[in-house]
């Protein structure tokens, strides 16, 4: 069973105080979160990302299509108990204290009292904040108010959580531990939904990731399918202190470092490049195929979409 | 369901005594020492109605200030924080939500006119010196005064849901002060002619009656209110708050918290 299906959710708002004319911020989107993956949402500021969230916590209608959370209707309301989600920078009632916003939330979301104190107190040490709990949160950072939301995000035990950027506003530790969690709620067997623009999260974390621009999804993979669709190149690495002129005549990239030399060149060229270095008596180190990173993907589907919209205009 | 409704009221309730809202308490006890005092020294024979009077008075101000000014954020703070998506992706009903923070401002209403109401009482115990039958007549004037603040609580609700608190300030407080002349409005009504007798009828029957729940002068001068109007304004009340919760929570439901 998937986790998440979207089915061509769809968003339009009427923008203007007069004259309302229509502003798309989603094109129908399609496809599915499988069960207990990392999946992460990617895209720049202002892409859908928090829209599509929105729509699928019920706070904003969709215009069109539909969507299933965990096999049921995603207006389910008996779906909310089984779902966690962190909206982006979160803000909280700041008259409470860290421990009795959890204490309500906890609540709200129908944990038995028992269980729900000691969840409590599970959640805090979790996040680390058991030191600050009796502590109102108007005195809180940004950081440790991210780590209270990520915390009212887990209280309930949820099958699912949506994160909306988690990592917004956590120095280097926090951002960490972050990932931790979430690799954590991945082995309990939970499901993590979460959107970033921070790359290298995505690529260290995501199982697969969808990448989305100005409301339209560019693409939909494992992170090992889109970043090994490399350009057919390998790296070549061996003990030497220079480059012989057969092979740097075939090379698009040399460096040497120290007694360390390392060409990059095409795949086919491969063979020819081992027996040069045989016949010259070098000692081969590796031969790596050079992957895309998630980064250059991103950046590449975007400048396509860019230059599509462009042509089209 | 029951149990979110009141775990929302109670932490608004929460919400209210943790920003100082019940401070007013303060300025309501000073208000009424001092004219307790001043009166006992100037007025003869009529210290008592003065109190009453001013004691009551002061009692419905201060709740329709502070239903008018909580009661205009409730919904639209929320929004704006947005703390509501913390609550409304969790089992939470969009109109439990509207109804929990009713009932958490109304039982803030309800405890402030409380403690006023003994304020008040003492107050008449200091200029004369004893209780008499009549001035249990108080406690009725103080029930119109709270079903008077449901009705405000409610309308403010309705207005927080779908307009900036600035402008929903304005309109809570425009219908308050109509709805305290809805007598005359209506009796204008019966004299007017063609167009402008349907528009002042219309008008005269859609704001809130509260002249209706002003008995506040007849009590201070110890006459007894029927238990015919007792029943009356609590379903009138009772009426005109589900008719306006039922508004907000029409809008609220359909509403895109961008």
């Amino acid at each position: 069973m998937s986790a998440i299906e979207i089915l061509g959710l769809e968003k339009t708002y009427s923008v203007g105080f007069w004259r309302k004319r229509p502003k798309r911020a989603l094109h129908p989107l399609h496809f599915t979160v499988e069960d207990g993956e990392i999946f992460g949402f990617l895209g720049p500021n202002g892409a859908g990302k928090t829209t599509t969230l929105k729509l699928l916590m019920g706070l904003v209608f969709p215009t069109s299509g539909s969507a299933r959370i965990l096999g049921r209707e995603w207006t389910d309301p008996s779906v909310k108990a089984q779902i966690g989600f962190l909206p982006e920078q979160p803000y909280f009632y700041d008259y409470l204290t860290a421990h009795e916003l959890l204490e309500y939330y906890g609540q709200l979301s129908g944990v038995p009292a028992k269980q729900r104190k000691l969840r409590v107190d599970q959640v805090l040490h979790q996040v680390g904040l058991r030191d600050v709990q009796g502590l109102q949160l108007r005195k809180f950072s940004k950081g440790m108010l991210q780590r209270v939301g990520i915390g009212q995000a887990i209280l309930h035990d949820p099958k699912l959580v949506f994160f909306d950027e988690p990592m917004s506003g956590l120095d280097p530790m926090g951002r960490r531990e972050v990932r931790d969690l979430m690799e954590e709620l991945k082995h309990e067997g939970k499901t993590v939904f979460f959107s970033t623009h921070i790359l290298s999260d995505a690529e260290a974390l995501c199982d697969r990731v969808a990448i989305i621009h100005k409301g339209e999804l560019r693409g939909v993979g494992a992170v090992e399918d889109l970043t090994s669709s490399v350009q057919g190149k390998v790296e070549v690495i061996w003990q030497g202190a220079q480059v012989p002129a057969a092979i740097k005549a075939l090379a698009a990239e040399c460096h040497v470092t120290g007694d360390r030399v390392r060409v990059i060149i095409d795949e086919s060229q491969q063979d020819m490049v081992i027996d040069i270095l045989r016949r010259e008596r070098q000692r081969l180190i590796a031969v790596i195929p050079v992957r895309t990173s998630l980064e250059a993907y991103f950046v590449e589907k975007l400048r396509r979409a860019e230059t599509t919209a462009g042509s089209t205009a | 369901m029951r149990a979110r409704i009141a775990h929302i009221a109670s932490n608004t309730f929460r919400e209210a005594v943790r920003d100082r809202v019940l401070y007013n308490l303060i300025a309501f006890v000073l208000l009424l020492s001092g004219a307790a005092i001043l009166v006992g020294q100037i007025s003869i024979e009529i210290e008592k109605l003065v109190v009453i009077n001013l004691g009551l008075t002061a009692v419905s101000l201060f709740g329709v200030v502070i239903a008018i000014f909580i009661g205009i954020g409730l919904v639209s703070k929320e929004i704006e924080k947005r703390t509501l998506y913390t609550v409304l992706s969790r089992p939470v009903r969009r109109w439990e939500f509207i109804i929990g923070k009713f009932f958490g401002l109304a039982g803030t209403l309800v405890v402030n006119t409380f403690f006023m109401g003994i304020g008040v009482f003492v107050a008449l115990f200091y200029v004369s010196h004893q209780f008499v039958r009549a001035d249990a007549l108080i406690l009725v004037a103080l029930y119109f005064i709270v079903l008077e603040f449901l009705i405000i609580c409610s309308v403010a609700l309705l207005f927080s849901s779908f307009s900036s608190p600035l402008l929903s300030a304005v309109f809570s407080f425009s219908l308050f002060v109509i709805g305290s002349f809805a007598e005359d409005l209506r009796n204008f009504a019966g004299m007017a002619h063609g167009m402008s007798r349907w528009l002042a009828t219309g008008a005269a029957y859609l704001v809130p009656n509260f002249s209706a729940f002003n008995v506040i002068s007849s009590i201070a001068h110890e006459q007894p209110v029927a238990g015919q109007l007792v029943l009356q304004n609590t379903l009138y009340a009772l009426f005109y708050a589900t008719m306006a919760m039922s508004g907000a929570v029409l809008i609220f439901e359909r509403r895109d918290l961008k």
